[in-house]
């Protein structure tokens, strides 16, 4: 089978070209580092399967932070049939440079000048044809956001596919990598000669935008007001449609499957109804608010802002031993931790990779945003309620400066920062539920993985042994709740909710699901239900440990992969457990003796 | 001697020289920062934060530690 890679610099496109082409789901965004692995799909081109690999993207072949190693590797132990270099066309002026690199490695090459309906608005031009001639290979220009262009590139890739056999030889190009040439030289010429670029851009939209949200006094404030804002806009919103949905799968439950297991063995329907069906259910009521969250943070992350955020954010960062791309990775943190524990890859200095590794799990997460809407709802007054998510925000914050204080001596480094700032950018509809759908793909995902097999756990041990009443003392459930009752009872988690914390280990969806199997119950009776057993000092503690300590599995087998260190792996789960308890012992403690 | 660190908000320079070890020299050059290649300051962020920097068509931000680095003439 063929192999066609796509390469260039980052933030030019090649995803969104990949997802074009393929009609993969990769995840795209605007920020230089969005994509930090391999991820291959199968295409049909000119009547054969080929394979088209979508690269992390590269500044030049001597970059040595981990994803750019990533491309090293690839085009030094792997043969290719075509490379499809990406250039974004209004930065050609710059971007040329890795052309020309890759170019004396004698790869097959697709030269692909992508965004083309910005370099329109800006006023550049750039004349294809004779930068063919002088490169000698084939030039096109697209727009993969929109598919213009995208026929005659596939067209001319395919010609190239069908006209060579051979592939590259991995050996010879990582022999050919240890050169240096002098590009600048010939770059100057072929831009001169190809391309026009007016001296000020004719489109300065960007420019009027970054005057107000990257003002030197104003920036700070309009981000933190731009995030509550969007967070009240995910909550008020979704909660009405979870309710909803929550509402429905209720009816679902008492009207069809009651009766379809009235027959069935009580251990049957027990298992099926009120382990798996109560269990999934109430996590599958948070699917439309994981999807508007998701919508808004595609929209965040094709914004443009997430750089500013990193400028505005830098120099406080910087005191902590971080930099304005930790601050972006803790805001990704916010959507699903393990992607933003990769996206570290970017960082160059090891030491200052760990430390961001160390604070990004303490990023409430949207599986974590699950449990507080839920708990949230039993137990506070609407008017309360946002406020209430609001501060486990706030609170999330907290741990990760307090926890990069701490630690910023023992990862002390010297990392360069040096960041690109793209132009304001925004989705199209197709990328926004495309998005949404990968987001819906991957909670399935781990419902069917982790969520099923949790909940009928949780419902075995809250159900046997068989002859004591469920969820009591008595049950296996029970007895591990009074095992850790000497470290749970000071901070107020009771021997019922023990069990949903052990669980939350694995996944924290499972927490809900497992509030639910222990309570027997869902929807509206559960909320009542729990408002009868705890108190809201109770909840809040429990929510303050749910949000603290280590996330999920996953989250673990990523930092243990990319840190590829097993004691700091133990670090990190034993410092967000210590601090969980920590500040859940303080918070429970002092609202009681004040009288709460 | 002038470093692109001196710089205020709306001036413009021309790159004379760049210091700085093979990796970070590397990564500037990808960005842009090329010896003879003017630039200017477009804001610079509060309590000596990053500098953003416009080279050509290309905006980039980068803190006082890496602008000491590169020496300029200014315009
Ligand atoms: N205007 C315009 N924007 C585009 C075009 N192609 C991609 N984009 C946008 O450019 C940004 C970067 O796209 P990605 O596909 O994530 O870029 P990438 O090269 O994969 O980036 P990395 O994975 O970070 O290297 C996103 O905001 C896209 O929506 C285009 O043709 N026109
Ligand atoms: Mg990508």
């Amino acid at each position: 089978m063929k192999r066609i890679a796509l390469l260039g610099m980052p933030n030019t496109g090649k995803s969104t070209l990949f997802n074009r082409i393929s009609g993969a789901s990769a995840r795209v965004g605007n920020w230089p580092g969005i994509t930090v692995d391999l991820m291959s799909a199968k295409i049909l081109l000119g009547g054969n399967i080929a394979e088209l690999i979508d690269l992390p993207g590269i500044y030049d072949l001597h970059g040595f932070s981990e994803d750019e190693q990533v491309v090293r590797h690839f085009i030094t132990n792997n043969p290719v049939n075509l490379l499809v270099v990406l250039l974004n066309s209004t930065q050609i002026d710059r971007q040329l440079s890795l052309l020309l690199q890759i170019k004396k490695l004698g790869f097959p090459i697709v030269l692909v000048l992508n965004m083309a309906d910005e370099a329109k608005r800006a006023g550049i031009t750039i004349d294809t044809e004779s930068l063919s001639q002088t490169l000698g290979l084939p030039v096109i220009q697209i727009s993969a956001k929109y598919g213009d262009g995208l026929p005659k590139a596939l067209e001319a890739a395919t010609t190239i596919i069908n006209q060579q056999n051979t592939t590259t030889n991995p050996q010879s190009i990582s022999l050919l990598l240890k050169e240096e040439h002098d590009i600048e030289h010939e770059m100057h010429e072929l831009i001169q000669q190809h391309v026009q670029i007016p001296a000020t851009l004719t489109d300065d939209s960007t420019d009027k935008i970054d005057k107000v949200l990257l003002h030197k006094w104003f920036g700070l404030p309009l981000f933190f007001a731009a995030m509550f804002l969007l967070f009240q806009f995910i909550f008020t919103v979704g909660a009405p449609i979870q309710d909803g949905l929550a509402w429905l799968l209720d009816l679902i439950r008492s009207e069809l499957l009651n009766p379809l297991f009235s027959d069935s063995p009580k251990w049957l329907s027990g298992l099926m109804l009120d382990g798996i069906y109560n269990g999934v259910a109430t996590v599958a009521a948070f699917v439309p608010i994981i999807i508007l969250f998701f919508l808004v943070m595609s929209m965040v992350e094709d914004s443009g802002y997430l750089s500013r955020a990193a400028f505005l954010m830098d120099t406080i960062m910087a005191k902590m031993g971080l930099d304005g791309r930790g601050f972006v990775m803790m805001l990704m943190g916010f959507g699903c931790n393990v992607p933003a524990i990769m996206g570290t890859r970017i960082m160059r200095s090891r030491s200052m990779r760990l430390l961001t590794m160390l604070v990004i799990p303490l990023s409430l997460c949207s599986a974590r945003m699950q449990v507080f809407i839920f708990m949230i709802a039993a137990l506070f007054s609407p008017s309360h309620a946002p406020l209430v998510l609001f501060s486990l925000y706030v609170m999330s914050f907290f741990t990760m400066f307090l926890t990069a204080v701490l630690f910023q001596n023992q990862y002390k480094n010297t990392e360069p920062f040096i960041l690109e700032l793209p132009p304001y950018r925004f989705p199209t509809p197709r990328q926004i539920v495309l998005r949404g759908w990968h987001e819906v793909k991957h909670f399935l995902n781990r419902a069917s993985k982790f969520i099923v097999l949790g909940v009928v756990l949780v419902w075995l041990l809250t159900n046997f042994p068989s002859n004591v009443a469920p969820a009591s003392v008595e049950t296996y459930a029970g007895q591990i709740g009074v095992f850790f009752a000497p470290i749970l009872d000071p901070i107020g988690i009771n021997h019922e909710l023990a069990i949903a914390l052990i669980f939350g280990f694995v996944a924290k969806e499972i927490v809900v699901g497992a509030l639910a199997v222990i309570y027997g119950l869902q929807g509206d009776a559960l909320m009542v239900q729990m408002a009868t057993q705890i108190d809201w000092v109770q909840a809040m503690s429990f929510m303050l440990f749910t949000l603290i300590y280590t996330p999920c599995l996953s989250t673990i087998a990523t930092i243990k992969n990319e840190s590829k260190s097993t004691a700091f792996m133990w670090l990190s789960i034993i410092w967000s457990l210590g601090l969980a308890w920590i500040i859940s012992f303080v918070f429970y403690q002092s609202a009681r003796l004040l009288g709460y | 001697m002038q470093f692109l660190s001196q710089l205020k908000a709306g001036q413009q320079a021309v790159i004379s020289a760049i210091e700085a070890e093979e990796s970070l020299f590397h990564r500037l050059s990808a960005l842009g920062f090329r010896v003879g290649k003017p630039l200017s300051i477009m804001r610079r962020a509060s309590f000596n934060g990053p500098l953003h920097v416009r080279l050509g068509t290309t905006d980039v931000i980068l803190r006082v530690t890496e602008a000491n680095r590169i020496q300029i003439n200014a315009i």
